[in-house]
């Protein structure tokens, strides 16, 4: 078996906003054997979409390769020219991007943009164009395969569009296809149905293949091999059984690990004293638009949400994008005053309206956000981030407020040097970590944490996470933890809500969040989150009725 | 093209009707304030207190501002833009040569800048960083600093006085031959350009280069397409709203804005109408110069508007 892909001693070089020169990728050499699906797997800047797209012969604005060689089909790519690079591309080796969404261009219809690589490299005449991709679009288990076509990206969905981005790699026959985190920004249920599709379209064209991911447990559905990178460096190389089940490197130890965190280890009940509930949400209504005398509003989002939440408990929401979990959060703290219900913080209800809370109710709860990029000032310095709400709150100044801005570096485990510098100099982790110090700040008593771990790598998430449990033991918080990552909840969580086109379906334990769990939707949840496990995917049986009726596709 | 597209195309023509009715009144009560008495004006100094207010009632001067502001409202749906207080002749027979002097002006410095401007843009835009697009962004910069009344004025001292080549003054009138027409034109019309060029230049190329970072331009590349390709199919179609709308902004200043350039190549045009009635306070020809502007305005930017609504499918 020949290869289809050979790189050798690749090395990449990036210039950086500064100036200055920076290898991104250092030495890096592998092979893919013809059929053969290779994953690249590591952290955001590991640089396995540069490594990926430079079996394209293309890399981004900015980098470049200074050495090494990168032969596709028998052909060094690195040094031609652009005209003849050109003529691969699509042909024999094509890309699937991370968001179809972005990737389609909103100006034209699917059809021309997915048949647009057979006029460019004039393959075939356009009527058979489009019958093969008509056929491709059944082979992806598109729905209506024969119209789908012409229609705009904006009119389908995000799952549809990632398949329909895959149609647009294939239909050009390439020996190669280049997956860039194809799934990363699908729902979990979503997420099963593409992968199937991709692995038996692949399988069924013997296609070689590089799928570029951060995460393991889809790796192991459809790679023959896995690539481990870190920091621009190959870490280990192996059959994905292998590296699942007998990882050599520290690093894919470190890895493996992290992706499933330390079940929560939860404090023994003290049922004897009848506990007023720290949080008591009742029947929560809330939406946008103008509300009309019933107290519904015209964009309903939350229906009829309640649930209690006990001190120095943590309660879980878990459901997909589009279900309201965020949109609760924001209600809790005010932010989207509430249409209905009320929210009972210690049995005092709390205004819905933030602004027309106390002081002292809107230091006991604060919000964390997903993005501490955006929720961080960027002006200001790390100091001034966390003395803010010390004044606010606490009415420090001077020496106390100084002392207590150290004390809140050391609780969230970073070096007091930090507090000079600015947000945009600190690590996704770092910045997440003064995100939450700024709540701690605040002496809360709950914390609303909206997706604090989506946005970051595996690794950095699970130390945030165990930095949430140190503190809680330190400081008795209590979390409302919003995710759609199940096994983050699980980690901290000590019960689960799930919700469901804006209402609660149902609220249980993590432990038994496996089949046992009562509601249709909930098991179809759990059951579609991949497992460490080569066979999951093949051996997945979904009831396709309750699919059917739970997909907002 | 169904319901949704019309009803954004409605509400875009009904926004336009009510600012121009805005526009009307400000014009209106702002003339209305004019220092000045016309009827003591017309009559001149000797004029009897009789006399003056005769010619008060027989101009309606009388009557309420308010009134006055309706009749003469009704009367411009009509097409009828009133008598000039100054030599006694329909409004529409003083503008109506002047407006096409001016038109004809415009449109030959937008046939020749529009093109120009969007080809340097958008070549500056593919070729970014290079020493061309450094050399562009340079010049546009250096011609947006210089005030136009220092290119008209350099040029007349350049090509009229020390080379000869072209005449100072601009009379439109006297032009026979296709040569002449070139040369009362070249200095305006040259002015001009550069003065709207430099503002498309600068949006084109900042918005093609917003959409030639997108991830479609990108996936365009990778699909194997040609730069040339790249640029016109994909980046383009996206890029033309604001394009169209930076158009529409500098051509506008084609009706309104050119008063400096009319007056010192002394063109007929209507700016130099509209300037002219100002000094003799001619009140109705400057109602009616201002509302030609502020039509030609609106009809420019309303195009442009519902260019960029047709060319999103997101809106169909």
């Amino acid at each position: 078996m020949s290869n289809v892909v050979e790189v050798r001693n690749l090395r990449v070089d990036a210039k950086s906003d500064s100036g200055r020169t920076v290898e991104i990728i250092r030495d890096v050499s592998f092979d893919i054997a013809e059929g053969e699906i290779v994953a690249l797997i590591g952290e955001s800047g590991s640089g396995k979409t540069t490594i990926a797209l430079t079996l394209m012969g293309y890399t981004r604005p900015g980098c470049r390769i200074v050495g090494g060689n990168v032969t596709l089909t028998g052909q060094e790519i690195s040094n031609l020219p652009e005209r003849k690079r050109a003529r691969k591309r699509g042909t024999e080796v094509s890309y699937v991007p991370q968001s179809a969404a972005a990737s389609f261009n909103p100006a034209h219809k699917i059809m021309d943009q997915v048949i647009e690589v057979t006029k460019i490299h004039r393959l075939m005449p356009i009527d058979e164009a489009r019958r093969k991709a008509v056929e491709l679009f059944k082979a992806l288990a598109l729905p209506e395969p024969d119209t789908i076509g012409d229609r705009y990206p904006h009119q389908v969905s995000g799952g549809q569009l990632q398949r329909l981005s895959a149609a647009m790699a294939l239909i050009g026959d390439p020996k190669l296809v280049i997956f860039d985190e194809p799934t990363t920004a699908l729902d979990v249920t979503t997420q099963i149905e593409v992968l199937r599709a991709f692995k038996s379209v692949m399988k069924k064209g013997a296609i070689a293949g590089v799928y570029v991911s951060h995460d393991l447990a889809v790796v192991a559905q459809i790679a023959d091999r896995i690539i481990v990178l870190r920091n621009g460096e190959i870490q280990e190389v192996g059959r994905t059984q292998d590296i699942l089940q007998r990882p050599q490197h520290p690093y894919t130890r470190e890895l493996l690990e992290a992706f499933e965190p330390a079940p929560h280890a939860r404090v023994a009940d003290r049922r004897d004293e009848p506990e007023m509930p720290l949080l008591a949400v009742k029947d929560i209504v809330a939406g946008y638009g103008k509300v009309d005398e019933g107290g519904n509003p015209s964009v309903k989002v939350i229906n009829k949400v309640s649930f209690e939440l006990h001190r120095g408990k943590n309660l879980g929401i878990i459901g997909e994008s589009g279900c309201g979990k965020s949109t609760l959060a924001r209600v809790i703290a005010g932010i989207l005053p509430a249409a209905q219900g009320e929210v009972l913080l210690e049995g005092k209800p709390l205004d819905r309206d933030l602004r027309k809370r106390s002081r002292n109710d809107l230091r006991a709860l604060q919000i964390v956000f997903q993005s501490a990029d955006t929720a961080l000032n960027p002006a200001k310095s790390i100091a001034d981030i966390l003395a803010r709400p010390l004044t606010f709150y606490h009415g420090m100044s001077g020496q106390r407020r100084e002392a207590r801005i150290d004390q809140l570096l050391d609780m969230v485990h970073l070096p007091r040097s930090l507090r000079h510098r600015r947000p945009t100099e600190l690590s996704g982790g770092q910045k997440q970590r003064i995100n939450l110090a700024r709540a701690l700040a605040a002496d809360a008593k709950l914390i609303l944490c909206d997706e604090i771990t989506s946005a970051l790598d595996t690794v950095v998430a699970a130390a945030i996470l165990e930095l949430l449990k140190e503190l809680q033991r330190e400081l008795s918080l209590s979390y409302l933890f919003i995710s759609h990552d199940l096994s983050t909840v699980k980690a901290i969580c000590d019960e689960v809500a799930v919700m469901y086109a804006g209402e609660k379906i149902e609220q249980l334990s993590p432990d038994i969040m496996g089949s046992e769990a009562g509601h249709p939707y909930s098991r179809l949840l759990f059951s579609s989150v991949p497992k460490l496990d080569t066979g999951w995917l093949d051996s997945l049986e979904q009831d396709p009725r309750v699919l059917q009726a739970y997909s907002r596709r | 093209m169904n319901s949704p597209i019309l009803n954004l195309v409605a509400e875009r023509i009904v926004v336009a009707v009510v600012t121009l009715l805005f526009v009307a009144f400000t014009i209106f009560f702002a003339t209305e304030m004019l220092p000045g008495d016309v009827a003591e004006i017309l009559l001149g100094q000797a004029a009897t207190p009789e006399a003056v207010a005769g010619l008060r009632a027989a101009m309606n001067l009388d009557q309420p501002a308010f009134l006055r502001f309706i009749y003469w409202i009704g009367n411009l749906f009509t097409g009828d833009l009133g008598v000039s207080y100054v030599n006694k002749m329909p409004i529409s027979d003083l503008i109506g040569g002047r407006l096409v002097n001016s038109l004809k002006l415009a449109s030959v410095t937008a046939a020749i800048s529009v093109p120009i401007a969007l080809t340097l843009g958008i070549t500056a835009a593919i070729l970014r960083g290079t020493f061309y697009d450094r050399i562009v962004s340079i010049f546009t910069i250096a011609v947006i600093s210089v005030p136009e009344f220092m290119v008209a004025t350099l040029s007349v001292i350049v090509f009229a006085v020390y080379l000869g080549w072209l005449p100072a003054l601009s009379m439109a009138n006297e032009v026979t031959s296709i040569g002449g027409l070139l040369k009362v034109f070249a200095m305006p019309v040259i002015t001009l350009s550069f003065v709207i060029s430099a503002q498309m230049i600068r949006m084109t190329r900042a918005a093609v280069l917003e959409t030639l970072s997108t991830a479609y331009v990108e996936m365009a590349l990778l699909k194997g397409a040609s730069r040339r390709r790249m640029v016109l199919r994909h980046a383009l179609p996206n890029a033309l709203g604001p394009i169209v709308n930076a158009v529409a902004l500098s051509l506008s200043y084609l009706l309104g804005g050119v008063i400096i350039v009319e007056t010192i190549f002394n063109y007929p045009g209507i700016a130099k109408l509209m300037l002219d009635a100002v000094s003799t306070r001619d009140l109705p020809l400057i109602q009616s110069c201002a509302m030609i502007f502020c039509l030609g305005y609106l009809l420019l930017i309303t195009i442009a508007d519902l260019v960029a609504i047709v060319s999103n499918p997101r809106l169909q």
